[in-house]
């Protein structure tokens, strides 16, 4: 089952429930906690392909559950370098486990200055906190 | 639909208190998940779950002349049941679609009881009030009733219950509570739907859910019906598809005269132009009600099965392609996903 509720305080966040891990010039992608939360159990990650781009605040690919399906957004631009095969094979890893095993994509970052623009921990809190 | 005009069940705090995701259900909050819908389901598929369907609609039939009205009004051939005994059946139109599919259990030779779909009541109980004939009488009874689905292998056992052939039922107590005992249900799994005056629910809910009964929401109803073809009205079925074309033909009794009949004898006569079929994905997606079918036809119900672990669904094709083994396309939001159709039902429980 869904692994507990956290906001990871080393990650930045899109308003749109993703995140971002910045590793350098590469970054790793997920949903938030919330996110899968919200939908409930994953059953489905429509991945993008290797080599593709992404483009910041557009979608990139979905996740979907039993009942519902959502677009990821992507909370950076870049180019896709790996995707999680785990995620695609076992989606209710990002269940389990959303900023870890769960992870969907990582990106070569095209501009690295669009970090600037992402949400801290407690700012996506009080997103989160609207909902 | 405002918030405000949402109704609810006499269990509604107890979904509540158990954590239950509440949704918008046919103008009723209803619980769709407590800690999942795929546990749910699998607890119905292998040892019991109990479901709130206080939602739907109760309405009773009266008098020396209920048969003959209802014999008019509906599919099936009522004249085959006897007291305790109860039947699929579908409230029929002029053009041969259905206002309403429900089950109709047979009380006495001058009262019959039917169970009517929530998002239905008003229209079912409409459409028999005004054509009520001199001797019967239509009273819609549904807000004095509680319903409660206990369905699994393990279902009838632990209520205590004794077996009984299904589509029977029975006067019985199962935790202190008078109930109707149906021998019906919505998962292609043993069990019983249990009905007690709505003042009774909470005690009765408490004593199923108190032995070890897992509640189950509306989400898992819904993949437990899928997985049998079990039809879902409004999705599957309308008021503007026939039962033909559905694949109810067995529930029309088209040697009686009843609403739409001579449509219905016409299209068995020709052979329908499209049929609803059942179809498994054969690449990673979940078909949803609405998608194309490349070359023609619509999903109707569509999700992820738990018990086979790929997308599912049910949807109208050319009857040319409605043939198991026939390969279907599905436009899953713009990228074509190969499936092929299956015969009903998708999932077949293993002998054990």
């Amino acid at each position: 089952m869904a692994g507990a509720k956290s906001y990871p305080e080393d990650l930045k966040y899109h308003p749109e429930h993703d995140w971002a891990r910045i590793e350098g010039d590469e970054a790793v992608l997920g949903i938030t906690w919330w996110a899968q939360d919200a939908l409930g159990e994953l059953v489905h990650f429509e991945a993008p392909a290797v080599g593709g781009s992404v483009v910041k605040d557009e979608a990139y690919g979905e996740v979907e559950s039993v009942k519902a399906v959502s677009d990821v957004v992507a909370p950076l631009s870049g180019e896709i370098l790996e995707v999680n095969d785990k995620a695609v094979e076992e989606p209710e890893s990002i269940n389990d486990d959303p900023y870890g095993e769960g992870w969907l994509i990582r990106i070569r970052l095209s501009d690295p200055s669009e970090v600037d623009t992402l949400l801290d921990v407690e700012a996506y809190q009080a997103v989160v906190a609207e909902q | 639909m405002s918030d405000e005009a949402l109704r609810r069940t006499p269990l509604y705090d107890r979904h509540v208190a158990l954590g239950a995701r509440m949704v918008p259900f046919a103008g009723w909050e209803m619980p769709v998940q407590y800690d999942g819908v795929i546990p749910e389901h699998l607890a119905v598929r292998r040892d019991r779950g109990v479901f709130d369907v206080s939602h739907m609609g109760q309405i009773h039939v009266e008098g020396p002349a209920q048969a003959e009205l209802l014999q008019g009004l509906l599919s099936n051939d009522l004249s085959r049941l006897a007291d305790g005994e109860a039947q699929y059946t579908l409230l029929t139109n002029a053009r041969g679609g259905i206002v309403d599919d429900l089950i109709a259990y047979r009380l006495g030779p001058f009262h019959t009881l039917l169970v009517v779909n929530a998002g239905n009541r008003e229209a079912a109980f409409a459409w028999l009030k005004e054509r009520e004939i001199r001797g019967s009488e239509v009273r819609d009874a549904s807000d004095e009733y509680a319903l409660l689905a206990v369905q699994g292998p393990t279902a009838i056992a632990a209520l205590g219950l004794a077996e009984a052939p299904a589509f029977t039922h029975a006067m019985g107590e199962v935790g202190g509570v008078e109930v109707m005992v149906c021998r019906t249900g919505y998962t292609g799994e043993a069990g019983v739907e249990l009905m007690c005056a709505a003042e009774d629910a909470v005690e009765l809910w408490d004593a199923i859910v108190g032995n070890g009964t897992t509640p189950a929401g509306l989400g898992a109803r819904d993949t437990l019906r899928l997985e049998v073809c079990y039809p879902l009205h409004g999705n599957d079925i309308t008021a503007d598809t026939d039962a033909i074309s559905a694949g109810l033909g067995w529930v029309c009794a088209l040697d009686k005269d009843f609403t739409g009949a001579d449509v219905l004898r016409a299209v068995k006569a020709d052979g329908p132009e499209r049929k609803l079929a059942a179809f498994v994905m054969d690449e990673k997606a979940v078909p949803r009600h609405g998608m194309p079918v490349v070359g023609g036809g619509e999903v109707t119900s569509g999700t992820h099965s738990p018990m086979l672990d790929c997308g599912i669904g049910m949807g109208y094709v050319p009857a040319a392609a409605a043939a198991p083994g026939s390969e279907l396309v599905i436009d899953v939001r713009g990228r074509p996903k190969r499936a092929h159709v299956v015969k009903k039902p998708i999932y077949v429980k293993e002998e054990s």
